[in-house]
């Protein structure tokens, strides 16, 4: 009896173990970043500048932040989204075994490549190169960091559109075929609109990897914290900002509590990406 | 083998038939599934096939639509004329095929849609946009399947929340919508509670007025009852066929009668 208690217990842990790094890490984010709200208080959180170690005027806005972690996010997003869900569409849908077994293996690859090395490509080969197509002073900027995320968040988005769109039952398929509709109708009609939960929820994970991602937008985006909604200038995003400051800042002072007020915030921004993945899956995932 | 093939030649007198099957035969790769069917299936009558199962009635019906075109490997060779045109002919339109020779499954598969998109999908990737037009054939197409009393208060309600009997009902409906001439039914009844069976089969014997029905059925009480003519198939050959009468009291093979009394399948 005690035996399977134990196991009882030691499962239960197991699956606990999650729950309970999420509570702690809200937990020592707030213990860290808490103080930070009573004073200098909260009201300097809306600032439009972020530039903690300046001598007269050290000011933690964080709009900056979150406008460059969005524009990157949602230019990378939209970079993803059309080759992501086509490529999963060719995949599943008409890719023939053969083109099948040579496709899979190196999206694996794509989505297993270091983001070191990633940013590494884009530094030496993509920043060059947008720079020249546009003609500027540097490549580095939000639309060279957005297509490089975008690559990493195809695979998730690929990989999770697919197994979405192939658990399509087939007597769907056939009950269309039978109607005389064409494969491309099928496919349009009553595929993709079974499979669409499924889709979404694999766009919103694409697009947590993309926002969580630091190693990437840290050497590629130009890392200037400034509100803009352009493409070619250079931004600064949430990540990038923790990664480069956190070495270096004096432990316990303002500039250390406002790092970690950056980092609840993005960690609210994933849940909330989190969530909406969710209620959307609730909303349309039930099918049988 | 020469002899059932010479007496199943001579029972076809069928006159106007609306399907005539001549030296059919189906390979999944080197499988061979079928052998040299000559069948003529008679317009605005019920024709059931029986026979126990992996004996070929379920190829041989998804051939009369070419459903057998998206298995990967199949391969067939031989005639069906439907209305005197050769479906398998290269230039033959599948399209307006299935058009004309709808499809109802084994498992209702209504899709994750309302009852009203359902029923409207045939019509829609046919091109029709009317929305008037629409709701008259769905209506009428419902009214056919004598489902419409049950649905009409909640037609943009999910086809899925419907019982099993009322979604194959759903099913024949959609089948309905594009007009076909021919309607195949893979055993239609097999997943349902005998009260649903039974509306299946009073729908049936509705719908043969107006339409030729193929019929797949493992149960004999079944095609009894709802069929005109019957044939029987067993391991890839069509045996004997006749009407349904004839076949199930006097069949005039021993491998019929041993099957339509018990002894095997």
């Amino acid at each position: 009896m005690w035996k399977e208690k134990a196991i009882k217990f030691g499962l239960m842990s197991s699956a606990s173990v999650s729950v309970i790094s999420v509570a702690l890490i809200f937990l020592f984010l707030f213990k860290e970043g808490g103080d930070f709200l009573s004073s200098p208080g909260i009201g300097s959180l809306f600032d439009t500048r972020w530039t903690p170690v300046s001598f007269v005027n050290e000011r933690f806005g964080l709009y900056p932040l979150i406008a460059g972690s969005l524009l990157v996010t949602f230019l990378a997003t939209a970079i993803a989204i059309p080759f992501g869900v086509l490529g999963a569409v060719y995949i599943a849908e008409i890719a023939k075994p053969r083109e099948r077994e040579i496709l899979k293996p190196f999206i694996e690859i794509l989505a297993g490549i270091p983001s070191v090395v990633i940013g590494f490509f884009g530094l030496i080969i993509l920043a060059p190169f947008v720079k020249n197509v546009f003609g500027l002073y540097s490549g580095l900027n939000a639309l060279s960091g957005a297509l490089l995320l975008a690559l990493m968040a195809i695979p998730t988005i690929i990989t999770i559109s697919e197994d979405a769109i192939k658990s399509c039952p087939k007597s769907y398929r056939q009950a269309s075929l039978a109607m005389g509709a064409s494969r491309l109708q099928t496919l349009w009609r009553v595929v993709m609109p079974a499979s669409l939960s499924g889709i979404i929820a694999a766009i919103a994970l694409g697009m947590g990897r993309v926002i969580g991602e630091t190693m990437v937008v840290l050497m590629i985006t130009g890392n200037a914290p400034q509100i803009t909604a352009s493409p070619l200038e250079s931004v600064r995003t949430m990540t990038a900002t923790i990664a480069a400051e956190m070495g270096e800042v004096a432990f316990g002072s303002e500039h250390y509590q406002a790092l970690f007020i950056v980092g609840i915030v993005l960690l609210l921004f994933t849940f909330a990406l989190n969530i909406f993945s969710r209620l959307f899956y609730r909303r349309y995932g039930n099918r049988s | 083998m020469n002899d059932t093939k010479q007496l199943s030649t001579k029972q076809q007198s069928v006159l106007e038939p609306q399907v005539s099957v001549k030296d059919l035969s189906v390979f999944y790769g080197e499988m061979q599934a079928l052998y040299d069917i000559i069948l003529d299936i008679p317009t605005k009558r019920v024709t059931a096939l029986i026979g126990p199962s992996g004996c070929g009635k379920s190829t041989f019906l998804r051939c009369l639509n070419r459903m057998n075109d998206i298995i990967e490997g199949a391969h067939v060779t031989g005639e069906i004329l439907i209305d005197g045109e050769d479906i398998y002919h290269p230039n033959a339109d599948v399209v307006a095929l299935r058009r004309k020779v709808g499809m109802v499954f084994q498992k209702s598969n209504p899709f994750p849609k309302s009852i009203f998109d359902n029923i409207a999908y045939g019509p829609r990737i046919h091109g029709q946009k009317n929305q008037g037009i629409l709701s008259e054939t769905v209506e009428r197409s419902l009214q056919r399947a004598g489902l419409w009393n049950e649905v009409k208060d909640r037609l943009q309600k999910s086809a899925l929340e419907l019982s099993g009997g009322q979604q194959q009902r759903l099913c024949i409906a959609r089948a309905l919508a594009v007009d076909p001439k021919v309607l195949l039914m893979d055993e239609p009844a097999s997943a349902l509670d005998p009260r649903s069976t039974a509306h299946i089969e009073d729908l049936i014997d509705k719908l043969r007025k107006d339409f030729t029905i193929v019929i797949v059925t493992h149960n004999m009480q079944q095609a009894a009852r709802v069929s005109s003519r019957t044939a029987f198939f067993y391991e890839g050959r069509l045996i004997e066929v006749g009407r349904t009468k004839e076949l199930f009291t006097n069949p005039s093979i021993k491998q019929t009668e041993d099957y339509i009394t018990g002894r095997f399948g």
